[in-house]
């Protein structure tokens, strides 16, 4: 009895850390920007390819014992810059229209699914003489009148996708197969955690193996939250990032660069979801779409927690990770749910109704706070 | 003032005619003439597509009018196709007579029809149904959402969540709807023929064909009237519609529902054609996906919602017939690119770029009562003025 109690207690809580991992940089942006970033979960999962290549350099070598710290830190440069040029280059224009942005998000998002799919030495040399010719066609025809513009940009566009094609079939041919073949491929990749993770710790009065992976992942997150909390609360840009989530105009009128600002919270909540993505690679294999399992939860976590909000979020997602795991493991058991099973022929039971289940308590809690659970006070836009 | 109606009815009628006689080109010269070039198995793909493009009609009414963002009309569609492929599946095969048991259930040890498959022995229950159950869902989650204010991005993410939890609960059904495999509408008779028979699809060819007209009809019926215009102030200022003593949720509700509808009949129709229904078409990719299909030709336009859909769809089956690889990169560029450079789809580009393009090609009869702006000489002068000035400084 109490070690299914505390089993259960663990694995909900476990659950409910990768949520919360994963839900912390949506969290911030959200909270800042209003922006639904639809890519996050494939960031997430550049974050776990990171973790997959780093593994594989540093293999061999003395460092392999603790490649998952230098994994860490890499997972977080490379999606914190990866977010920043996404900021720089697509979400800056689309503020104050979400619905956009979460449409533009979601075609990165598509974008980076099949680029880890078909990445090559092939391909990047293609798409970089691609971007490079195209960028310096508008520079060059800057001189046009703005009335053929849209019609001479497509055109160079389709001009150096052609050019950058040939040449990268050229290459293609001449390399063979160092240069074709694709570093992932369609296929999941495996990260094996480090000697020291695998296994689990056994305590004496319950019956119970604490998987060292989970414990690592919980400690992983509290630390991520302390980090979060102290750079939002006791640094000068967080100041400023929390002023702008407040008030953006007022902030703006008191000089606040609210410009980098956002390009500063996109980029460490960026960052956030490569580390979250570090961390889930610990759980199961990596492939391309690693990243599209975790978002709607984490959505879930944001729409619960409310907007801005640290402890929202970090409530709601315990609360979700623990009663999804609890009801998907003993809601089984339960005579009154076998009953009504019976009567009305679905297997309420079933692990694949505790999604249903947690969903449907989700629309009822909005039903009576449909703000989440800690909404921004003060006067709204909202009338 | 008399003129207005008049002339509204007479352009309500080219409109219809033209509508008429595409449908009817659609029906007669296009089958013919793809088969002619050797591409018959492309006219079952644009049966598909026209299917696909009722949905997106539905699309185009709650996000290109009202504003509303839906990531989870791949629900509705799938609720429609399964309502039709649990009806066919349950038609007797000629020669047999009596209720007729589908093999799944058969091969999972199931003896007794569940209740949940009894009511879809009949035609009319599951004609009716294949409107009414999207509706329905749609209207008790969209007044449970909207009642609150919940709007904009939060309405999107809980459609989609929602849309994730019916993928979950009808993969976890095997014993009642066959889970991941879903059903197999290829194998079924309707009235005595095998529904994968060319006499079968070409008449659910027609039908979608007709019930695409009639969907335009009735999108355009909605949209022109008072209704429309307040679908479209709901979008643009939704507060102030309040203020001036509507209830937007009421009718936020009702077009929600009614776009749900749509994407059922567009799903029923779908799933005949192509052949089965599985909760893969409850893919978060694939609800997604019919908002490029609306915002590909134009929001906010009917003919752009059809367009789109047929576009990008036919752009894609061309696409990964080449270069499978390439589709999801172009599918990813297409979202950036009408995001940001064609906010108003193919459609809006042509509105305003097009009649420009008609003035500048017949710029002599341009009447130059009033001299613009930029042709002013008096501007002309006072800008002279004020740059030299300042570069005096």
């Amino acid at each position: 009895m109490w070690s299914a109690l505390v089993d259960g207690l663990f694995s909900g809580v476990s659950i409910g850390s990768v949520l919360l991992l994963s839900a912390l940089g949506l969290a911030i942006v959200f909270g800042l920007m209003g922006v639904i970033n639809m890519a996050h979960g494939e960031l997430m999962m550049l974050g776990a390819y990171t973790t997959v290549l780093v593994q594989g350099t540093l293999k061999g070598t003395p460092l392999f014992d603790s490649y998952i710290l230098f994994a860490l830190i890499a997972s977080f440069i490379v999606t914190a810059l990866f977010g920043l040029l996404l900021e720089r280059t697509v979400i800056r224009y689309l503020y104050g229209r979400p619905l956009e942005t979460l449409l533009a998000t979601w075609g990165v998002s598509l974008m980076l699914q099949q680029f880890v799919r078909s990445v090559s030495w092939e391909f990047i040399i293609g798409t970089t003489i691609a971007i490079a010719l195209f960028m310096g066609g508008t520079i060059g025809i800057k001189r046009i009148p703005a009335k053929f513009r849209d019609v001479s940009t497509a055109g160079i566009g389709l001009v150096a996708g052609t050019i950058a094609l040939q040449i990268s079939n050229a290459l293609g041919n001449m390399y063979g197969l160092f240069m074709t073949k694709p570093w992932f491929g369609a296929q999941n990749q495996d990260v094996t955690a480090p000697q020291w993770l695998r296994g689990g710790l056994k305590l004496g009065f319950v019956d119970v193996q604490f998987s060292y992976v989970r414990i690592f992942i919980i400690v992983l997150t509290v630390i991520c939250l302390a980090a979060v909390y102290f750079f939002l609360n006791r640094t000068q840009w967080g100041l400023r990032i929390r002023a702008v989530t407040q008030n953006r105009s007022m902030s703006s009128c008191l000089g606040i660069p609210t410009d980098r600002v956002d390009a500063l919270t996109f980029a460490v909540g960026s960052g956030l979801a490569g580390i979250a993505g570090c961390a889930v690679s610990l759980l199961g294999s990596v492939g391309p779409n690693t990243g599209q399992n975790y978002i709607i939860d984490t959505f879930m976590v944001v729409v619960v927690g409310g907007v801005g909000n640290l402890v929202g979020s970090i409530v709601a997602a315990l609360v979700i990770g623990m009663s999804s795991y609890l009801y998907g493991t003993f809601a089984g058991q339960i005579p009154v749910i076998q009953d009504l099973s019976k009567a009305i022929g679905i297997d309420l039971g079933a692990q694949t109704m505790a999604k249903v289940v947690v969903f449907a308590l989700i629309v009822v809690f909005l039903q009576f706070k449909p703000g989440g659970l800690f909404p921004q006070k003060g006067r709204t836009v909202d009338a | 003032m008399n003129t207005t109606p008049r002339r509204n009815r007479s352009r309500l009628l080219i409109e219809t005619l033209i509508v008429v006689a595409i449908a009817i080109a659609m029906m007669t010269v296009v089958p013919g003439l793809l088969n002619a070039v050797g591409q018959s198995f492309r006219v079952g793909l644009l049966g598909r597509f026209m299917a696909l493009a009722i949905a997106a009609l539905g699309i185009d009414l709650i996000w290109g009018y009202t504003g509303i963002l839906s990531l989870g009309h791949g629900l509705f569609f799938a609720l429609g196709g399964y309502a039709f492929s649990m009806f066919l599946q349950l038609q007797p095969p000629p020669g047999a007579t009596g209720l007729q048991l589908p093999d799944f259930l058969v091969l999972y040890g199931v003896t007794d029809l569940p209740w949940l498959w009894k009511p879809f022995e009949s035609l009319p229950f599951t004609t009716i149904a294949i409107v009414l159950l999207p509706t329905i869902v749609a209207a008790i989650l969209g007044y449970l959402v909207f009642r609150n204010r919940i709007r904009g991005v939060y309405f999107s993410i809980l459609t989609q969540a929602a849309l994730i939890v019916f993928f979950n609960f009808f993969n976890g059904q095997q014993k009642l709807i066959n889970g991941t495999n879903g059903l197999k509408t290829d194998t079924t008779y309707l009235f005595g023929q095998v529904m994968s028979s060319p006499t079968m699809q070409a008449n659910f060819y027609y039908l979608t064909i007709v019930l695409l007209a009639l969907a335009y009809g009735f999108c355009r019926w909605l949209t022109s009237g008072r209704f429309g215009q307040l679908l479209i102030a709901i979008r643009d200022d939704e507060p102030r519609v309040r203020f001036t003593g509507y209830d937007p949720t009421v009718f936020k509700v009702l077009v929600f529902a009614v776009s749900a509808g749509l994407a059922g009949i567009a799903g029923a129709l779908y799933t005949v054609q192509s052949g089965i229904i599985t909760p893969k078409a409850m893919d978060i990719a694939f609800s997604i996906e019919m908002v490029i299909w609306v915002a590909v030709g134009g929001r906010g336009t009917l003919v752009g919602a059809v367009l789109g859909t047929l576009i990008v769809n036919f752009a894609r089956s061309l696409l990964s017939e080449q270069y499978p690889a390439f589709w999801l990169f172009f599918q990813g560029a297409l979202f950036l690119a009408v995001v940001t450079v064609l906010p108003d789809g193919f459609v809006g580009w042509f509105k305003t770029n097009i009649p420009e393009l008609v003035r500048q090609l017949t710029s002599k009869t341009k009447i130059s009562t009033y001299p613009s702006l930029e042709n002013n000489p008096d501007l002309d002068y006072e800008r002279q003025v004020v740059s030299d000035r300042k570069s005096d400084r």
